[in-house]
């Protein structure tokens, strides 16, 4: 085996090799859509965060313009702190609302973005005002035990 | 009485040998400037181990992609699910099967290679020649081949993976007829570049160094007698095996659960 | 470093898991000489070799090679040593991966700057003394026996040695190939200035070319002289070794209880 083609081959096999781990990397995992471009951040405040991670999406009208980089808790209000780093493309009013929803039935939670009408947009460092948390199971099941009992003694 | 003695000493020897090839491993990363100075040899090495496994860790990665898009149609049709067949096959190859599978057919492969070749080289004397010659054999044999398999390692993990990945494809996509679209979607949104990707490049690069260094130390260790080669040829293979494959459970357990 | 003698060996003992390998040695390699060390398998002689060359440590006593204590040696030191030093190993061992050239180009390429072309002549210089230079693009696996301990013999010369040891050069070679290495290790240590040492268990041949010889016998030296000397020893060891005797100081029985004794036994059994 002469020194160039046993050096050609083993070039062969690492460029070939490479682009198996490109291609794993862009065409089956998310690097190309994750983000490597200028982001700010934002806080939230929610009551119950329910199921949220941290690398969460951010979603507006169902395309993701951000991630979820820290929750912690705020021992002061007694609540959830979440901090979101959006994409440096997108400005959202003040008054955006923002909600945790569910992916599907029993999928991943992420925060949805819901624009209001206010002329101002959510600069770096600012806090969204206005947030509902997430729906716990267990409440629901409840409160909806407690509307067919009160449906049932209405009706009696 | 007496068995628990024997026990005991075997046991004592295996912990003994341990320390030995753990110090044979310092040796190897404190020689190794050859290796990089002397890129040829290294260069040779990764022809030796990574290139010529190609063909065996394309076709079996191919077949075990197909395979997994088999018995993965077949699981998740009966939950309705189908369109997940993407995430499926590409998340158990490039977590698990992809690292696992490569190492242990390369172990198998290259791993015997290395071995048979350093004990042979043991048994005429040539590591012996080289001694006397002021050529150190670890930094001129040992070190060039252990870096060959670990630089091949997570190269021939990838195209595992990505072969497997285009097997699942072909049997899921084009003969059962899984849609094309959704099969790809849902993989790029359920698999992630650092939690699942990245960390099966982490695995395949643990498993080369356990399938180099076991290789190594082997051949170098080997009785200088046909008996020891092919007993030491042996010895790596079932070595690294379970190495690899305690290895992975152990990697698995802090990549995949808790965070 | 205008010493008589190269190579000194005082009070050497070697013991390897607790068996006594060597016993008292004390061998003294004049400039120039070739000597041989012979004696019957596993009596120590390869072992010797061993610790010239510091492959080995000796238990006490102390090896010296050109003034220096082998075992004191440094890495760097015994490096710098070996450099000077060439080895025939029993069989060659060649490398199998490279050609005739490449093996003799080895010590040249890694210990030397030499460009390729002046390489290339030294190469071809050391293959034609010992006869082979139409064969340096062979492999090893090409080669006979007898060429190889020849290709053998170019490599271990190539940096000019002042010191060449042979492990058993003349082990299992025909006649033409016999007489040809024993003419070879002569020439070349002549030509070359050098000291020789040749650990053998061949009489006839070793006899023709070497200036003095010791005998060693269970790890310790039973004999040493000239060729001359040997020839005509009283030695029981030496004589039955030298003449060729099926029976003497080495025995033929292996060691077992009495012959009688054992029969009777497996009669019994057998009955």
């Amino acid at each position: 085996m002469s020194r160039t083609s046993l050096d050609l081959w083993v070039g062969f096999f690492v460029a070939v090799g490479l682009g198996a781990l490109l291609f794993l990397a862009l065409k089956v995992g998310n690097l190309a859509s994750s983000s490597s471009g200028d982001t700010y951040a934002i806080q939230a405040k929610f009551d119950n965060i329910g199921g949220l991670k941290v690398r969460g999406a951010v979603k507006s009208a169902g395309v993701v313009v951000g991630r979820v980089t820290e929750i912690r808790f705020d021992p002061e209000a007694y609540l959830a702190l979440v901090t979101i780093q959006v994409d440096a493309r997108y400005k959202f009013p003040r008054d955006t609302f923002a909600t945790i929803n569910t992916s599907g039935l029993l999928g991943e939670q992420y925060i949805g973005f819901e624009v209001g009408g206010d002329t101002e947009m959510l600069k770096a460092g600012d806090t969204i005002k206005k947030t509902q948390s997430a729906v716990v199971l267990e409440k629901l099941i409840s409160q909806f035990m407690f509307n067919k009992a009160a449906e049932d003694g209405g009706k009696k | 009485m007496r068995a628990l003695r024997d026990l005991g000493q075997r046991v004592t020897a295996r912990i003994w040998r341990l320390g030995y090839a753990s110090r044979f491993f310092l040796a190897i990363l404190m020689y190794s400037g050859t290796s990089l100075r002397r890129l040829h040899l290294t260069i040779r090495e990764i022809y030796f181990t990574g290139v010529l496994s190609l063909i065996i860790i394309l076709v079996s990665g191919l077949f075990v992609g197909m395979v997994l898009g088999l018995q993965g149609y077949d699981t998740l049709a009966r939950y309705g699910s189908t369109e997940a067949l993407g995430v499926l096959v590409s998340l158990s190859l490039v977590r698990e099967l992809g690292p696992v599978v490569a190492a242990l057919l390369f172990a198998s492969r290259a791993g015997s290679a290395i071995t048979a070749e350093i004990g042979m080289m043991k048994a005429t004397e040539q590591l012996s020649a080289m001694e006397m010659m002021a050529v150190d054999p670890i930094s001129r044999v040992v070190a060039p081949r252990f870096w060959g398999g670990v630089i091949s390692m997570p190269l021939l993990a990838a195209l595992f993976s990505a072969m497997g990945i285009f097997g699942g494809y072909l049997v899921g996509v084009q003969l059962i007829g899984v849609d094309e679209g959704s099969f790809w979607s849902q993989m790029q949104a359920s698999v992630d570049f650092r939690e699942d990707i990245l960390n099966g490049v982490i695995k395949s690069f643990v498993f080369g160094i356990i399938v180099s260094w076991v290789a190594v130390f082997e051949g170098y260790d080997a009785e200088p007698t046909a008996e020891g080669v092919s007993g030491a040829t042996t010895r790596t293979v079932v070595t690294s095996s379970l190495a690899i494959l305690a290895a992975d459970f152990i990697l698995t357990a802090f990549m995949f659960t808790g965070t | 470093m205008s010493q008589e003698s190269l190579v000194e060996i005082r009070d050497l003992n070697f013991t390897y898991d607790s068996r006594p390998v060597l016993t008292g040695i004390n061998m003294t390699i004049p400039r120039g000489k070739v000597v041989a060390v012979m004696g019957i398998s596993g009596c120590g002689k390869t072992t010797t070799l061993r610790l010239i060359g510091g492959q080995l440590k000796p238990t006490s006593g102390t090896v010296r090679v050109g003034g220096q204590v082998v075992h004191e040696l440094d890495a760097d030191g015994l490096y710098a040593l070996r450099r000077r030093m060439g080895m025939l190993f029993q069989f060659g061992a060649l490398f199998t991966d490279m050609s005739v050239y490449d093996n003799i180009a080895f010590q040249m390429r890694e210990h030397t700057d030499l460009p390729e072309a002046l390489i290339h002549d030294l190469v071809l210089m050391k293959l034609h003394a010992v006869g082979l230079r139409g064969a340096h693009r062979l492999m090893p696996a090409e080669l006979s026996g007898g060429m190889a301990r020849r290709v053998a013999l170019a490599r271990a010369i190539a940096l000019d040695p002042m010191l060449m040891m042979y492990d058993e050069p003349f082990a299992g070679l025909d006649p033409i190939s016999l007489a040809i290495v024993g003419e070879l290790i002569r020439k070349l240590n002549d030509a070359l200035g050098a000291s020789s040492i040749v650990v053998t268990h061949d009489v006839q041949e070793s006899l023709k070319i070497v200036d003095y010889v010791y005998f060693v016998s269970e790890g310790k030296i039973v004999a040493e002289g000239t060729a001359e000397d040997m020839k005509n020893s009283k030695v029981p060891y030496v004589h039955q070794f030298v003449w060729g005797e099926s029976d003497g100081p080495v025995p033929f029985q292996y060691p077992s209880r009495p012959y009688g004794e054992e029969l009777m036994q497996s009669g019994a059994h057998g009955g």
